[in-house]
């Protein structure tokens, strides 16, 4: 190495050390925010922009926010992640599971900047991971879909095996069966989060196949057009509420709210006392919302919804609650059994009744 | 009237000419569009070419480019051979995961064995097979039913495309990743790792082979007669035919190096700044490299010169997108102008352009 | 459950799904029977879909939507056209870069556009024959381009084998150097079949983001221009085989969307690749037609 390229790699060294440096008063904090599509897709990114755009206008003047779209996971979002670094910024939020590696890797380098990873499970001294828990919904749109449908065939449109689209499935379909034990789902896996083409063709298959319900799992409106352009198909609002499709299709949603975390984090950042934490919160802490359920849907099913919903948020009943087997027929929970985090965060099994495979 | 005239021999000062032209004549394009857009044209410029090679964070940016430029200039020296001959590898990309596919393989299948030594070897053997191999399909059925391989290297490039997903939620999926996408870190595994060689320059094994291709391919294209051969198919393949060259063997030979290129290319890539096979790997250097081959003239210092201003383009520009909040769709038109003007501005190396009166008609 | 598949209801979903292929395909054989390689179908279909989509979005009217496509696509096809015929690039480069230009520009201008929402497409069933048991539900209860589509492919065949023009048009390709030198003006014939070439293409683009999804969002075309350039190559460059291979491929795509659906224990993260295998399947066993005589060449009249 000669003498130029040691100076290159010192100066990053001294250079990183140096960068975000402790907030004092009467500073501005500088947020960064890593997206994996565009801030407008109507889904994920959106409702993270959004919930981002929401703790600005929560702290006033007093952040300097700064993001960056459509970052493709692998090593592009490492140089992004370091250019907001480089561009001094005190807490950055990378808001997809694919920035996992490349947010530890840029996270050494630059110590004193802060770190948030959503939907990872990597955590270092500087970065704090945090994600949903859909799942709790899911629970609610099962029992909704399982109430209405008329076929008894229910429709999921799936993204991508990961445990978090399988907890999905499992807890849609065990709340569908319990009160409608004549339910069967018809799951496509598209193995994208976001593409209208694909969703609408897998949408339209579901419905042509007899499906009068259809769950997705993808964060597209289009399964949305191709029910109401069938009819009598109903939808669920995916990540933002959808409610351009109500009262029908879409009866209901799961909506992601992240505000109030990202508030709490810059807040934290802000006055010191940030530590790296693991955070999984659900509808109680308001991470996950459910959108109104139309007026489409039988008033008792409605409530008995809603009633749910509020049991869960109270901390009185948990989705994932025995006896419930597992595919092939063993016991996975015993009768009043509740999961515990730990199986969740890796369920990789269909429970007792779905058919098909996951993707492997 | 404007007339052309072809000249009898491509003109000497155009062919180192018309590069720079080009160049310019996008950065004025581009600055046409960065003005539509709202944003101060000089600055994005700016930002693009002269803040990555110069500006403050320089340091940071430079070995950036060097990791960007090795696969583009790798896949490109590939595709140069068949280019000139007239052979049609558009399917690059898909020899490129494929080759990432077979080389990460390898490693995985050792882990967690400490044998760099043997692994690294190995696994960049596999990369290379994995190209060749994926290349075969297009080049073999060429020959033997005079298939379209333009068509048939693209349609395996989405084949590719799906395995890669596939393996990395089954058969290479990281058994301690939290039932997530994805195979183990190669980079965190060291051996077979492909680290900077020297620390902080950003130049790992894939920019020494990328280097070493250019200087080959050189030496090959001015001594050697298969170098010859190429040359003379690509001008005329009825004379080619009568100096004795075999015309499948030179679409097999295109092919194989291609091939076996993209492939290490795609080796070099997973195994240092990618990482991982992932659904996300692809990142369409397959396609680039085309425009690279081409910007380069289909010559290896060319295309090493080429390599290199892709990937600034790449660098800057995503620096030009946080920086100023560019949309990330500018850059490839930016590149798409690019290869318009380069292909535009050829017009004056193999013709002379003549002002006539115009003849009443 | 594989009662659950409607096959009335699938070939129906296939007409649909098949029908950007085979406007885009029927586009391009016009173009390479005239002597020209196009290889920017993607990014003139891409271009289609994006001003297809703003078109009708902003004039609420899906018929001023596809319109507003075909002149997109067209206009955009001139970029290759102007380079292919004046500045005689080389037009597989031409026609990458076409293709590279072509989803970037969408991907800029259809920004404002992402997951907006977009007036249906209204299905046009024809009196009469859609009551047709069968067959009337398949073939006679779609939207106008689906019966557009094949209307301009029955157009093409009349214009290529019956009338003067495409007499004219088909010397052009099989031997420029004949046809100028017979007085035709080579440049402008190929200008005109590279202009419908790109307002085909434009359609089909159009009808992925107006009718099949319906929406804009970046690359929704993902691909389908290259599948028209195999069908092109597969139907051997004769219009009526260009159906075929259309739905053939429709035909694969729709299907195993719908095997999957069936629940059927099989590895359906490789189903998705089936359409591409029987693309290079069908290339490779089933086209045995020649390539229009001037195909790819550049055209330099030197008098």
């Amino acid at each position: 190495m000669n003498r130029r390229e040691l100076l290159a790699a010192g100066a990053f060294a001294a250079f990183a050390a140096g960068m975000g440096a402790p907030v004092r008063a009467n500073d501005k904090i500088k947020v960064g925010f890593i997206y994996v599509g565009p801030i407008n897709d109507g889904g994920w990114t959106q409702h993270h922009h959004h919930s981002a755009m929401e703790m600005v206008e929560h702290f006033g003047g007093a952040v300097d926010f700064v993001y960056q779209e459509n970052v493709p996971e692998g090593p592009d979002a490492e140089r992004a992640i370091t250019q907001m670094c480089l561009g001094g910024a005190n807490i950055i939020f990378t808001t997809s599971f694919g920035y996992m590696d490349p947010t530890i890797n840029v996270a050494a380098k630059f110590p004193n900047v802060k770190f948030e990873h959503a939907t990872g499970y990597k955590q270092s001294d500087n970065v704090s991971v945090y994600s949903a828990r859909f799942y709790e919904g899911r629970a609610i749109q099962g029992t909704l879909a399982g109430r209405v449908t008329k076929t008894n065939k229910i429709g999921y449109i799936a993204s991508v095996p990961i445990p978090e689209v399988v907890r999905g499935i499992n807890s849609a379909f065990i709340h569908a069966r319990k009160v409608n034990p004549n339910v069967e789902f018809k799951i496509i896996w598209i193995f994208e989060w976001l593409n209208p083409a694909k969703e609408a063709d897998a949408a339209k298959a579901l419905i042509d196949q007899g499906c009068d319900v259809v769950l997705q799992h993808t964060d597209s409106t289009a399964p949305h057009a191709a029910a109401k352009e069938a009819g009598n198909v109903y939808t669920f609002g995916q990540a933002a509420d959808m409610a351009e499709y109500g009262p029908m299709p879409r009866i209901s949603s799961i909506i992601d709210n992240w505000a109030p975390y990202y508030i709490a984090r810059v807040q934290a950042a802000m006055d010191g006392s940030w530590s790296s934490v693991n955070t999984w919160d659900g509808i109680g802490k308001g991470m996950v919302g459910i959108g109104e359920i139309s007026d489409v849907v039988p008033a008792d099913a409605k409530a008995e919804a809603e009633a749910m919903r509020d049991a869960i948020a109270a901390g009185e009943y948990h989705p994932f609650t025995g006896p419930i087997n597992k595919q092939d027929g063993s016991v996975w929970l015993a009768e009043g059994e509740i999961a515990d985090d730990g199986a969740l965060a890796g369920l990789n099994f269909y429970v007792e009744g779905i058919e098909g495979s996951i993707p492997s | 009237m404007i007339q052309l005239e072809k000249r009898k021999e491509p003109s000497t000062f155009w062919i180192y000419a018309t590069p720079l032209l080009a160049v310019l004549l996008t950065m004025v394009l581009g600055g046409l569009l960065f003005a539509t857009l709202g944003k101060d044209p000089l600055m994005a410029i700016k930002t693009i070419f002269w803040d990555p090679i110069l500006g403050e964070f320089a340091f940071y940016y430079r070995p950036e480019v060097f990791k960007k430029a090795a696969p583009l200039i790798l896949i490109a020296i590939g595709l140069s051979y068949g280019f000139k001959a007239g052979i049609w590898n558009i399917g690059a990309e898909g020899q490129y995961i494929i080759g990432a596919i077979c080389g990460a393989s390898v490693a995985l299948a050792f882990y967690p064995l400490e044998a760099r030594w043997m692994i690294f070897p190995l696994m960049i053997l596999a990369g290379v097979a994995g190209g060749v191999i994926w290349a075969m399909i297009p080049a073999l059925l060429r020959v033997y039913f005079k298939t379209n391989e333009i068509l048939v290297s693209l349609m395996l490039v989405y084949v590719a495309e799906v395995l890669i997903k596939a393996f990395s939620i089954g058969l290479l999926r990281n058994p301690d990743g939290h039932g997530f996408p994805g195979s183990r870190n190669l980079n965190q595994y060291s051996s077979s790792a492909n680290l900077e060689l020297f620390a902080g320059t950003g130049v790992h094994w894939g920019v020494v082979t990328a280097l070493f291709a250019v200087v080959a391919t050189y030496v090959i294209l001015a001594k050697h007669q298969f170098g010859f051969f190429v040359r003379l198919t690509g001008e005329s393949s009825r004379a080619a035919g009568f100096a004795g060259v075999n015309a499948n063997r030179l679409i097999i030979t295109c092919f194989v190096i291609s091939g076996g290129l993209a492939g290490v290319a795609g080796l070099f890539e997973v195994a240092g700044p990618a990482g991982q096979i992932l659904g996300s790997f692809p990142a369409y250097y397959g396609f680039t490299a085309i425009i690279v081959a081409f910007l380069g003239r289909l010559h290896p210092v060319g295309i090493l010169f080429a390599g290199l201003l892709m990937a600034l383009t790449y660098v800057g520009g995503n620096a030009a997108e946080a920086a100023m909040n560019i949309p990330s769709a500018t850059i490839q038109i930016f590149q798409g102008m690019l290869l318009f003007s380069l292909l535009s501005v050829d017009v004056l190396t193999n013709y002379r352009v003549r002002f006539v009166a115009a003849r009443g008609a | 459950m594989i009662m659950d598949i409607n096959p009335i209801l699938l070939a129906s979903a296939i007409m649909v799904a098949s029908t950007p292929i085979l406007l885009a395909a029927i586009g391009e054989l016009v173009v390479e029977r005239a002597g020209v390689l196009n290889l920017g179908v993607e990014g003139m279909m891409i271009t289609g879909a994006v001003v297809g989509f703003i078109a009708a979005h902003e004039t609420e009217s899906t018929t001023l939507g596809f319109f507003g496509a075909a002149v997109g696509g067209a206009v955009v096809s001139m970029i290759f056209g102007l380079l292919t015929q004046y500045l005689l690039t080389n037009q597989v480069a031409t026609g990458l870069a076409l293709t590279l230009f072509g989803v970037g520009l969408s991907a800029l201008v259809g920004q404002g556009y992402q997951a907006t929402n977009q007036v249906p497409v209204t299905k046009m069933p024809i009196p009469l024959l859609s009551d047709i048991p069968v067959v009337g539900p398949i073939l006679f209860r779609h939207d106008g381009v689906v019966y557009l589509s094949l209307v301009i492919v029955a157009a093409v065949f009349v214009f290529l084998s019956r009338s003067r023009a495409g007499m004219i048009l088909r010397a052009v390709g099989e031997n420029h150097d004949a046809a100028h030198a017979l007085g035709y003006n080579v440049r402008r014939v190929r200008l005109m079949a590279i202009a419908f070439g790109g307002a085909c293409a434009g359609l089909g683009g159009a009808y992925i983001s107006l009718a099949r999804v319906p929406q804009w969002v970046d690359n929704i075309t993902a691909g389908t221009g290259w599948i028209a350039l195999a069908i092109v190559v597969f139907a051997s460059w004769k219009p009526w085989r260009l159906l075929i291979g259309a739905y053939l491929f429709g035909g694969v795509t729709a299907l195993q969307i719908n095997i999957q659906a069936m629940g059927l224990d099989i590895p359906v993260e490789y189903l998705s690749m089936s359409p591409y295998i029987a693309t290079i399947l069908v290339l490779v066993f089933l086209s045995g037609g020649r390539a229009p005589g001037s195909l790819g060449r550049i055209f330099h009249a030197s008098s």
